[in-house]
């Protein structure tokens, strides 16, 4: 049996080149850098896409678009950086760094890995072509609300719906690998409470995206039966209740919220500590908040719905319910600031995303408990300030994350440090431009403003001319952070194996650029 | 165990031509929904293409993987990783019929007695269905569509104890490969994928009548919708179940397996139980409830 298995670690050594390197490769660091690089595409697409909202939305009245354009805009924005720049990101991440903060020698199924990201861009390839055949794409908003998606949507919707099913399918497998990893491929010693926390938020978000994905397969389904095979899921006149999937999409649609901000906690958790140059300040506690949270997101899901119609028991339940999801995100914001209390604290570039990041999450975060109260969100619901607080949440949180994570990690993956000073245009840039961006959303918001519409009331037209220039400013800003990037990919200075003098963990063991193979045998974690 | 050296399988063409399946899969359902009642077959092909494909890899892809068990390269920790892997698809499979069984509740709790004036509706009857009666089954929708419910005795209880059975022979098939009896082996798996394929056969047969006798279409309002959509997507995981178990009893009359490395057989059990576990609800839920 030995002779087998060396001769199968021969195997690796010969080198697949060019294309077919990329198309076959069963490489967990290969496959982690496809996700990224596919994810940072996405992103530029998506963001293009931002910008066409926001030129319309520079001033009043009709400007530059069509509304079915731009409600096109609206929606494949969301759904690209949903699915094809967040969630993508976070795999490639968990690709890259999972194995080798475990000790293991690759993920648990590395065929099925390679599977799971090659049908992404098939996926975003038919969602794209869509917007370009006669009808045009989806038009429904990323949450395709029957009957805007049955009765009233374009003849395209077939394809949106394969492609969010193969979408899914690519999601559930990668997901699947992650939890089998990490449960099955723990080096020796690597026990449950040593887990790194990236680790951990990992493995919990994995487990909601088994448990959630395919509820949104479900809803995709109904919403094509019931737009093409003449059932009534969502048409009362069959028995059935365009409310109803509202609660099916949101079943999905909340656990999918966590999805995109558990493994961001966990790149806080492990930049934090690393240039405070202390422990993690309650490591525990961090590991139960984030379980309580993926708890809790199974049982809030109507929040999204207040004004769309419940039993009053209903309104309150999801109202105490949401408000109680910021016990355990209050305690790991909190946990953050006392790791930081007292410690060393030095401002590398991954260091200032993260404080960014718990600053302006937080801001979200206060945003998303005003929506819980139910009476308050009869006013704020479908305006603005829902879309302030999403994209603090999720741009200043999630993509913030992402940022420090690859401004953390890269110097690992290439073996080179990027330029500072180019990152440092990049974080400065972005965290004044977002800001721009987002926060007089809030504003408007709160006067009124409805989301999702081409054009508004003269009143909004300055705050809206302010939030567009931020929004270019922040579009521009990232090319900034593709140009570091890519020059680091290309050289720079060398790094040693430990790149920051205060980080731990396996990662820092193995040496930097980290090469192909890490672990063939399990290290000894003490 | 844990401390040899792991197996990381080389590089595999397998996964580029399933994703390349999945998309013309995609691609290919999508038109031949979009193409319903018209001449253009282009989806259908497009369609047909990709399930070949995907055929084509599935085969290529077991193939390879089995030529590698049977070289001994997996160790104990590839076939946990294996074990795991399945469960969990499985526990996704359970969550896309909850999907469904969600819609059930849902429809038959609020939306139906809702639309009958239940709760604080009573102007959503008046106004808009005033002469529509909350009943489950739905037999009369709100728009005045009559069906008839389809009743659990007859071919749907007949179907319960097939599929029944069908799990405890498997379970004796599974018994007797622990112990590895190669006869009652192959004879209790070639009864357990004869059931099956009788099940199927029966719930064609049902179909038929549903639709010939009863009126009760996928047209047929709510309680139609979720009776076609739950037996449905029920019985297309029948056939792949019956399909994996028939590859199964294949490689069993080839000799595969031993009694304690037979992967292929546990991934296939657990799916048929899987199924099994299923219908037991669907048929309290959609046919005696």
């Amino acid at each position: 049996m030995s002779t087998q298995v060396q001769s199968s670690e021969h195997a690796h050594e010969e080198h697949l080149t060019g294309i077919k390197r990329w198309l076959f490769t069963t490489n967990h660091k290969e496959i982690g850098s496809l996700y990224l690089i596919f994810s940072l595409v996405m992103f530029l697409i998506g963001g293009a896409m931002a910008m066409v909202i926001r030129a319309e939305l520079f001033q009043p009245g009709l400007q530059l678009v069509d509304p079915h354009f731009f409600n096109q805009m609206t929606t494949v924005h969301g759904l690209i950086m949903v699915f094809g720049a967040v969630m993508p990101a976070f795999t490639g991440l968990a690709n890259w760094m999972i194995p080798m903060m475990i000790g293991a020698p690759d993920m648990a199924l590395p065929r099925m890995n390679n599977w799971s990201f090659w049908i992404l861009p098939f996926a975003f390839a038919i969602l794209l072509a869509s917007l370009f055949m006669e009808g045009g794409g989806p038009a429904f908003g990323w949450t395709f609300y029957a009957p805007l998606s049955t009765t009233y949507s374009n003849d395209n919707t077939a394809l949106f719906v394969f492609a969010v099913h193969i979408m899914g399918i690519s999601s559930i497998m990668g997901a699947i690998n992650v939890i089998v990893t990490i449960v099955n491929l723990r080096a020796p010693g690597m026990t449950w409470m040593k887990l790194p926390l990236f680790v951990w938020t990992w493995l919990i978000t994995a487990f909601l995206l088994i448990a959630v994905m395919p509820v949104l397969a479900g809803a995709v389904t109904m919403v094509l039966t019931d737009k093409y095979f003449g059932t009534s899921f969502f048409d009362a006149a069959g028995g059935g209740d365009p409310v109803m999937f509202q609660h099916i999409f949101w079943f999905f649609g909340h656990p999918e919220v966590y999805i995109m901000i558990l493994p961001a906690f966990g790149i806080i958790s492990t930049i934090v500590p690393t240039f405070s140059r202390k422990k993690l300040f309650g490591y525990s506690s961090m590991v139960y908040a984030t379980s309580s949270i993926a708890f809790l997101s199974f049982i809030v899901w109507a929040h999204h719905m207040f004004t769309t119609g419940m039993p009053l028991a209903g309104e309150l339940f999801f109202m105490y319910a949401t408000m109680l999801i910021s016990v355990p995100t209050g305690v790991k914001v909190f946990n953050w600031v006392a790791t930081m209390w007292r410690g060393s604290i030095s401002f590398e570039i991954p260091m200032m995303f993260s404080i960014a990041f718990i600053v302006l999450f937080t801001l979200g975060g206060f945003s998303g408990l005003m929506l819980a109260i139910t009476p308050a969100d009869f006013q704020y619901h479908d305006t603005y300030f829902v879309v302030a607080h999403f994209h603090y949440v999720l741009v200043t949180g999630a993509v913030f994350s992402i940022m420090a994570a690859v401004y953390y990690w890269l110097p690992k993956w290439t073996g080179h440090m990027y330029c500072i000073t180019t990152a440092k245009w990049h974080f400065w840039m972005s965290l004044i431009s977002v800001n721009i961006l987002f926060f007089p959303m809030h504003f408007v918001g709160l006067a009124g403003m409805p989301r999702r519409i081409p054009d508004y009331a003269l009143q909004f037209a300055d705050f809206n001319a302010i939030i567009s220039i931020g929004g270019f400013a922040f579009g521009l800003s990232q090319l900034i952070f593709v140009w570091c990037v890519f020059k680091c990919a290309r050289g720079g200075e060398s790094v040693p194996a430990k790149v920051w003098d205060g980080a731990e963990g396996l990662e820092w063991e193995v040496p930097s650029p980290a090469p192909l193979h890490t672990f063939s045998t399990p290290p000894e974690v003490k | 165990m844990q401390s040899q050296s792991y197996y990381v399988p080389a590089q595999s063409p397998w996964p580029i031509i399933g994703a390349v399946a999945m998309f013309f899969i995609a691609v290919g359902a999508g038109l031949t929904v979009m193409q319903l009642g018209s001449e253009d077959l282009s989806g259908v092909l497009i369609l047909s293409l990709g399930v070949l494909i995907l055929l084509y890899m599935l085969f290529g892809w077991f193939k390879h993987v089995i030529q590698e068990s049977d070289k001994g390269l997996y160790s104990a920790q590839m076939d946990r990783s294996f074990k795991q892997g399945m469960s969990w698809f499985i526990f996704s499979e359970v969550m896309f019929f909850f999907a469904f069984f969600g819609a059930l509740l849902y429809a038959r709790v609020f939306s139906v007695p809702w639309l009958g004036g239940a709760s604080n509706n009573q102007m959503t009857n008046e106004v808009l269905w005033p002469n529509f009666e909350a009943m489950w089954p739905l037999l009369t929708t709100p728009a005045g569509d009559v069906t008839q419910s389809m009743p659990w005795y007859g071919l749907p209880l007949i179907n319960t104890v097939i599929l029944l059975t069908s799990s405890v022979t498997l379970h004796f098939a599974h018994k007797a490969i622990e112990s590895n009896k190669r006869k009652p082996l192959t004879i209790y798996l070639l009864i357990t994928v004869i059931l099956g394929f009788i099940f199927l056969a029966l719930q064609a047969q049902e179909y038929v009548h549903a639709y010939e006798a009863l009126n009760l279409t996928l047209q047929s309002g709510i309680y139609g919708n979720t009776f076609y959509l739950l037996t449905g997507f029920h019985g297309m995981h029948v056939t792949i179940g019956a399909i994996l178990l028939t590859i199964v009893l294949i490689r069993v009359a080839k000799g595969h397996f031993t009694e304690d490395k037979h992967f292929a057989f546990q991934a296939a059990a657990w799916y048929w139980h899987f199924v099994d576990v299923v219908w037991v609800c669907l048929f309290v839920f959609v046919y005696v409830l």
